[in-house]
């Protein structure tokens, strides 16, 4: 660091100023480096936008506006970002037994469709809805649950990697469902009389309570899940099994020689992880389709993965991190109406996030945040010599 | 050769090296002897440019130098032989040992080029290594063989030894110090670095001590013995023979029999072994690595599968139990493997203090944890066993590798023992931790626990055990009492199986 006058130096002094108020006025020192990643994204992100043109101001303006505008902005934003707490925790709980799920788009998909399924039986218009909802969303969490298991199972019993093995149940989940909602002939889950690729709308009885009536609709879903964030929080930190998910996931060999029963937590953790992503699932079909219809949950699974990522697998964070998320998706709309800047340039900025959480020596280094621990994302470095 | 004049190296809240000066003359053993922790390795990754000094300077052949990495301490002809070997074990011994030295030709490699250097080399320091072999199917006494052609292909002539003796069988080390001492003949010089004092007096020249980042004494071998080095390594007078009283066994507690089991790889390195193990003694196995010891240990104790046999403990048929349900019988396990088996590294010393307990009622209530519990029982322990640590939720890492075996031998020595298995319970520890461990393993034979203790260390078993067991591919070559075994006889029965008579 030499004392020359540098525009560099300058920058760099600037970002010593932020990081001083984000640890002496708000303490938020395990997710600087997440903070930091989205300011640095929305700058370079700056960046590109006058590139084409486009006075960025203009345009982040816009998209503010998109996000957090108006009431229905709001409650859109927040409607959006729901389902992605569900996969984000796909992802976070098995993260933790040191597993790396990233079938979550397929557990959606298996367990919305569960949930489709039960919600349409013909039974379902003669229950309550206070038994009709609680059903279809076990049934979607059952699904998730299970499409996450197999993986779990898998793994434990022929040592499959779970990496491998859930980028496969997603193809075959995916087709699966593809197949069983286009096919007319024959006719599987295919709602016959609706234009789009969809299954038959779920009982009336099934679907949940609307909050507004926004776009998306905002709905009593945003709850059960927020809910499923505390309640994971405090199993991973305050109880014994959280205690076995954690040693398991940092040291297998030594949890097996302290008697924890290794294989059991693996499928656990598998398959609870896949009930989140069927939950959200469910709530989706539930609350907002009222079918399923599986393009909506496109690319659901994979956003969870950089949640879950940016929020460094604490389940509490994962929610506002999902609703950073869902609102510049929901946002972006308004930014291309009005300056004229595509949707795709928020997805820019979300890859973007998601490479300086990553790749944090680069946000360490501009925002001189020291290392408190090691980037759980990161690959293994060698060990030096001490 | 070389001189270090006054390095003082701080870490963050340590001084690791305080002013420490040293020389090494040409064709001489320079023993660096100090407990861990007390800056060996520190100022020897300075020397070889993994560190830079805070200040003090280090001369090369009388030049000044200052290492940016360790590239240039190779140039500079120096070698360091790491106590964990670098090497490739898919690789041949010739291809890790041109690995990033490669001798090519074009774009190719040239092996044969390097085969034959290699060759010359073996010839000349009386260094038998095949180029070809595959490094992983290597002995560990050659894999060290290996890298010391691999320092000495760079034309290193200042080598630096990191604890190279402690993972050879006696019978290796005895080779090992026949190669040092043709090395040394032919103009190389050494350090070596150590907490043996056997060894010590054994091959050095001249010692250097360190304790606590400084340099406590220096002697030549003929005027040291074992005792003044140990007092000068420790600050302390140390007591090298445990006291203990005779055993009073009493009813077996352990009982093997015709136990069978298999390696990683699927080799049966357990092979109908017998051995049974009564209350209030302590079992000895002593034998080379890799006869099957640790298969041994870990299917007694339910972490690898019998392919044949039983085993028995406290009268019950224990065979292929999970490692749980045998700790609840009340057998604890110290295992070979600390940062393996023994800690989660991440964990606080708290938690690792509860590792095998934290389900029990005392430290979780209806599936929820009792952290309070938790911590109160760690800081008595931490008393009880002496842990040095700035409090129980320092995270088990950053201490010292003894004070980490001593966290792992507080757990497991806590509890109603009936039964306990150690082994290696001292690998790498200091004097101190050493008599510490070894003090608490012979108050529990007192109180009536069986022992079965497994060591590499010859003098560990000889003065721990009340009978001891001769491990040798897989069985159980012979049983003899500790007060008629001597070192040759059992050297012997380790190396080939039997006593040299009929038996």
């Amino acid at each position: 660091m030499n004392g020359a006058r540098s525009p560099n130096a300058g920058i760099s002094r600037a970002a010593g100023q932020v990081h001083r108020l984000l640890t002496e006025a708000w303490r938020l020192q395990p997710l600087y480096v997440s903070l930091y990643a989205i300011l640095l994204s929305f700058v370079v992100g700056g960046v590109l936008i006058s590139i084409i043109g486009v006075n960025p101001f203009a345009a982040y303006w816009a998209l503010s506006r998109g996000m957090v505008g108006g009431g229905d902005e709001i409650a859109g934003s927040v409607a959006r970002s729901v389902p992605f707490i569900g996969s984000a925790l796909a992802l976070a709980f098995a993260f933790r037994a040191g597993l790396f799920n990233i079938g979550a788009e397929g557990q959606l998909l298996a367990g919305g469709v569960t949930a489709a399924y039960v919600g349409a039986l013909s039974w379902m218009s003669d229950l309550p809805g206070i038994a009709a909802i609680p059903l279809i969303l076990i049934a979607g969490t059952l699904g998730g649950a299970i499409w996450g298991g197999i993986p779990g199972v898998l793994r434990t019993k022929t040592g499959a990697h779970e990496v491998i093995s859930t980028i496969m149940l997603n193809s075959l989940v995916l087709f699966g469902v593809r197949w069983m909602v286009n096919s007319r002939d024959p006719v599987v889950l295919r709602d016959t009389e609706s234009t789009v690729p969809r299954t038959d709308p779920i009982s009336d009885t099934a679907v949940l309570p609307e909050l507004a009536a926004s776009q998306p609709v905002l709905h009593v879903g945003l709850f059960a899940l927020l809910g499923v964030c505390f309640v994971v929080a405090f199993v991973l930190n305050r109880t014994t099994f959280g205690f076995e998910v954690g040693t398991v996931g940092l040291n297998p060999h030594a949890s097996h020689y302290a008697g924890i029963n290794v294989n059991r937590v693996i499928v656990i953790a598998m398959a609870a992880s896949g009930a989140f992503a069927g939950l959200a699932a469910a709530s989706e079909v539930s609350g907002t389709n009222g079918a399923f219809q599986p393009g909506t949950f496109f690319l659901m699974g994979f956003d969870g993965i950089a949640i879950a990522l940016l929020a460094r697998t604490n389940p509490v964070a994962i929610i506002a991190a999902a609703l950073v998320w869902g609102s510049m998706l929901s946002g972006a709309p308004l930014m291309q109406q009005e300056a004229d800047v595509s949707i795709d340039v928020v997805r820019i900025i979300q890859a973007l996030v998601l490479l300086f959480v990553a790749a944090d020596a680069i946000v360490r280094y501009l925002f001189r945040v020291r290392e408190s621990a090691q980037s759980p994302f990161q690959a293994t470095s060698i060990e030096g010599a001490v | 050769m070389l001189e270090v004049q006054g390095i003082t190296k701080t870490f963050p809240g340590v001084v690791a090296n305080d002013g420490i000066s040293l020389t090494l003359n040409q064709g001489e053993i320079h023993c660096l002897l100090g407990e861990n922790g007390a800056g060996k390795s520190t100022l020897m990754n300075m020397v070889f440019g993994l560190y830079r000094p805070d200040s003090g300077t280090i001369r090369v052949r009388g030049e000044q130098v200052s290492f940016q990495d360790s590239g240039e301490a190779i140039a500079q002809g120096i070698g360091m032989v790491h106590q964990h070997f670098q090497l490739i074990p898919v690789f041949t011994v010739a291809e890790n040992i041109i690995l990033g030295n490669e001798t090519t030709k074009g774009a190719f490699l040239d092996l044969d080029t390097a085969r034959r250097r290699i060759d010359a080399l073996a010839e000349r320091y009386g260094l038998a290594v095949d180029p070809d072999a595959i490094v992983g199917d290597l002995s560990v006494g050659e894999q060290q063989r290996v890298e010391l052609v691999k320092a000495l292909f760079r034309d290193a002539d200042i080598l630096i030894l990191d604890e190279p003796t402690a993972v050879l069988t006696p019978g290796e080390v005895d080779d090992f110090f026949g190669v040092v001492e043709s090395l040394t003949d032919q103009g190389k010089s050494i350090i070596f670095i150590t907490h043996k004092l056997r060894e010590v007096l054994a091959v050095a020249d001249r010692i250097t001590v360190l304790r606590a980042g400084r340099v406590v004494g220096t002697a030549t071998a003929e005027g040291a013995t074992q005792q003044s080095l140990a007092n000068l390594m420790v600050g302390r007078d140390v007591v090298f023979r445990v006291d203990k009283a005779e055993a009073d066994p009493g009813a077996p507690v352990i009982r093997v029999q015709g136990l069978r089991s298999q390696d990683d790889r699927g080799v049966e390195t357990v092979a109908g072994l017998d051995v049974e193990v009564r209350a209030g003694e302590i079992f000895g196995i002593a034998g080379v690595e890799g006869n099957g010891q640790r298969e041994l240990v870990e299917t007694i104790c339910g972490m690898r599968p019998a392919t044949g046999g039983r085993v028995e403990m406290l009268g019950t048929q224990t065979t292929d139990w999970s490692p749980r349900r045998i700790n609840e019988l009340g057998v604890a396990h110290v295992p070979e493997n600390r940062s393996k088996h023994g800690v989660v590294a991440q964990y606080t010393i708290a938690d690792n203090l509860v590792l095998n307990r934290y389900h029990h009622r005392e430290f979780s209530r209806r599936g929820v944890r009792n952290t309070a519990a938790v911590n109160t029982e760690a800081r008595d322990l931490v008393q009880q066993f002496d842990i040095r640590t700035p409090g129980v939720d320092a995270i088990i890492d950053t201490l010292s590798g003894g004070n980490q075996q001593k966290v792992i031998v507080a757990r497991e020595l806590t509890g109603n023992l009936k039964a306990l298995i150690v082994a290696q319970p001292t690998r790498g520890l200091d004097v101190g931790s050493i008599e510490f461990i070894h003090r608490k393993i012979i108050e529990l034979r007192d109180r009536g626990v069986a022992v079965l203790l497994v060591s590499a260390e010859l003098d560990e078993i000889l003065s721990l055990s009340d009978r001891i067991g001769v491990l040798y591919r897989g069985r159980l070559a012979g049983t003899v009492d500790a007060a008629d075994a001597t070192r040759e006889e059992l050297g012997l029965l380790m190396a080939t199986g039997t006593t040299g008579g009929k038996s």
